[in-house]
């Protein structure tokens, strides 16, 4: 018979899971593996609400298994390393993102694409190699292989850094893969959220001019003033779209939610790129005359390998990039869950692990 | 009141036009410019303005556009048209400013006859991403007469939009390159699909499906034809030099091909999906839309998310990568096979066309075509 989640490793471990599609959480005994040779263990600090850990506690996706421990933007400090690890000691900041294993012997792994390797091993509601399942960062400790932490310099701050481990290297990935990260370009982004207001932070420190594209001319003010933005464009506008036609060598499109590309692939310029980071589960409509007639791109991309991940921590420490966030208790992450559905956050929730996560709770 | 085709130029031509939606293509009289932008009365030589190349036509390939032009499949079609996009002729006569072409030399006229030439894409030799390109037919020329395409007896050009036939290259088998030719070569080069040993999947084995073979195997590519007839297997390998066919409506066939091509050239202008094309790109892949269908077709997002694939589209090319591609051609042998026919069987050629009835384009041979 299967053991518990109690009893299937030998450190006892707590945290918040999802028993349920409702998706509602609630605190969680379940326990970690002994630090092996070349894994970090680390006390979590913080945690960042991706809106994927919503997805996954309400099974959106049709892949959850319960119990389900969410969170894959993951901060703290060493407590112990196995004997084989090289870089990392006890005392060291550290993160954890999206995955927590790849392969190693496959095309994507040997150049550092871990993310896209056939047999990735996400931080949370996945089987490990030891056939467990594996536990997010909604839990007072962490374990993971070596190559899969990254370190979090000293000038970063732990709360605020803690969402760019999936939200920053989501939009940090495409905006190099993709060539919009030259001073002088211009980059639209669509969708204001967690993803979104990474996107303009990084884009602005490279030197581009951004333009947010949003549905509602209520985050303007926010956009311009507060997060840089060069300017911002409402979707549903008509005129306002119309006088942005091909303006835009790039455009980072966050939203999720099904939505038409038309006025997007409208508003690049002649070569332009359109990068779909949010993930509608549904095909959309993808009109053929203006990919042709500008020799337009559609294309897509998921968060980044771990090399890329600490070039993108190590580029936001330089530039003082940080995610703009909302510190919750634990007890308060359901009431989070609620607010994030209707985006009524600025612009992540990170709940403050080391403080708030009580085994008493 | 506006005049009519046969008088609105001095220069009287015989072509061959559709006049409404259903298509007929039937004998048509009109008639080409004298001179670009000056008082005619400062022009002593009234049938050639002096940027322009008057070429007698010899050869003209039948496009699908033009298919799809003739019955207003999208909807912008001004009748009469007359089609034609792929031409190759001789030059009989030179404005006195051109410097490229005399008389006698074998020339070609591909898909497009103007463009603004000040723009950034004019200046970077994309005169077909300028956004006042003039298509060679069914379009608005710079004096507002609209332009009739290559089922005529005669062009007159500008000299820019002019290409040389190179010597090695034959002119029947090498019009379809004008349009097709350029189509593949365009994008190919672009999206970086020259890297020998890599895998190139060619959807749809038509006019530019089989020169996508030809040059795919030029650039040391492996290619795989994709398509629903498996009757085009024995010549795709055989003739054609692919190297595999994969027939898209075989469902095992397909699993097995998943993650096993570098990029795809989608020729298909049928509406059709795309899941099971971008399921055989690998991680990176590249899916290169050519063809144009009327709707809008369904995109699935998740593929291009988790394999970082991308669906790009291309437009023909601008006039030097298409000169490019014709010496390119030369040098590597590369015609289009093809089926000769006199003008006076366009409309049979045009339905057979719409059954993908021909390998792989027809063109028409206008000096054996009946003249008047």
């Amino acid at each position: 018979m299967a053991k518990s989640p109690e009893q299937e490793h030998t450190v006892k471990t707590f945290g918040w899971a999802a028993r349920d599609s409702s998706g509602v959480l609630s605190p969680f005994k379940f326990s970690r593996r002994a630090t092996g040779d070349k894994d970090v263990t680390f006390r979590v600090l913080y945690c960042g609400i991706c809106h994927s850990d919503l997805h996954m506690i309400k099974n959106e996706w049709g892949s959850s298994t319960y119990p389900v421990v969410p969170g894959h933007e993951i901060v703290g400090v060493v407590t112990e390393v196995g004997s084989k690890v090289q870089n990392f000691k006890v005392g060291d900041k550290v993160g954890v993102g999206c995955m927590v294993g790849s392969c190693n012997s496959c095309d994507s792994c040997a150049n550092d694409l871990e993310n896209y390797c056939p047999k990735m091993v996400l931080t949370y509601g996945a089987k490990y190699y030891d056939g467990t399942t594996t536990y997010g960062g909604y839990s007072d400790l962490m374990v993971a292989d070596e190559h899969f932490v990254v370190r979090i310099p000293e000038n970063l701050p732990l709360d605020a850094g803690a969402p760019l481990l999936c939200a920053g290297i989501t939009v940090y990935s495409p905006l190099r893969y993709y060539g919009l990260d030259k001073p002088g370009m211009q980059v639209g982004v669509v969708g204001l959220g967690g993803l979104g207001h990474v996107a303009v932070k990084f884009a602005k420190a490279m030197g581009v001019k951004v333009t947010v594209i949003s549905t509602s001319s209520n985050k303007k003010e926010e956009a311009l003033k507060h997060l840089g933005a060069d300017s911002f464009l409402v979707s549903k506008d008509q005129d306002q779209m119309q006088a942005a036609q091909g303006t835009l060598d790039g455009i980072i499109d966050t939203v999720s939610a099904k939505h038409p590309l038309l006025p997007l692939i409208g508003l690049l310029k002649t070569h332009g790129k359109l990068v779909m980071v949010g993930a509608p589960e549904k095909p959309l409509e993808l009109p053929v005359f203006p990919l042709l007639m500008g020799r337009k791109i559609v294309g897509g991309s998921t968060i980044g390998g771990m090399k890329e991940t600490q070039e993108m921590i190590d580029f936001a420490a330089k530039h003082n990039i940080t995610a703009d966030i909302e510190v919750i208790s634990m007890d308060y992450v359901n009431t989070a869950m609620e607010r994030l559905v209707k985006a009524d956050v600025r612009y992540r929730f990170v709940i403050d692990i080391g403080n708030t996560l009580n085994s008493s709770n | 009141m506006a005049k009519s085709p046969e008088e609105e130029h001095p220069q009287k031509v015989f072509g061959w036009a559709a006049r409404d939606s259903s298509g007929v293509l039937s004998p048509f009289h009109f008639s080409r410019r004298q001179v670009l932008f000056l008082p005619s009365e400062l022009y002593h030589d009234r049938e050639n303005g002096d940027d322009d190349v008057t070429v007698k036509v010899q050869y003209c390939g039948v496009c699908h556009s033009d298919l799809h032009t003739v019955k207003n499949d999208w909807g912008f079609t001004r009748y009469p048209v007359v089609p034609g996009h792929e031409i190759v002729g001789v030059v009989t006569k030179t404005g006195k400013n051109v410097n490229k072409f005399k008389v006698g030399d074998r020339v070609g006229i591909g898909v497009l006859v103007g463009s603004c030439k000040t723009c950034e894409s004019c200046q970077q030799d994309l005169e077909n991403y300028c956004p006042r390109m003039i298509f060679t037919y069914n379009a608005r020329y710079h004096d507002g007469t609209r332009t009739y395409g290559g089922y005529s007896d005669m062009m007159i050009v500008e000299e820019r939009y002019v290409l040389r036939f190179p010597d090695k290259l034959p002119s029947d088998a090498g019009a379809p390159l004008l349009c097709a030719g350029i189509t593949i070569y365009s994008p190919m080069k672009y999206y970086g699909m020259t890297e020998p040993g890599k895998h190139l999947g060619v959807s749809g084995l038509g006019g530019l499906g089989h020169v996508a073979v030809k040059f795919g195997k030029a650039f040391g590519l492996k290619v795989t034809v994709i398509s629903t007839s498996p009757r085009k297997e024995e010549e795709a390998i055989d003739k054609l030099g692919a190297d595999s066919f994969l027939v898209s409506s075989d469902p095992a066939k397909m699993k097995a091909a998943m993650g096993t091509m570098d990029y795809i050239i989608d020729t298909v202008s049928a509406v059709h999906p795309l899941a099971p094309l971008l399921g055989l790109l690998k991680l990176n892949g590249k899916l290169i839309m050519l063809g144009l269908p009327e709707k809008p077709l369904e995109l699935p997002i998740f593929p291009l998310v988790f394999g970082r694939k991308l669906v790009g589209g291309s437009d023909v090319g601008g006039m030097k990568e298409t000169q490019e591609m014709l010496d390119f051609c030369a040098e590597h042998g590369i015609t289009a096979d093809i089926e000769l026919i006199r003008m006076e069987e366009i409309n049979t050629a045009m339905e057979r066309l719409a059954k993908s009835d021909v390998r792989y384009r027809f063109v028409i041979d206008m000096a054996n075509s009946v003249s008047q």
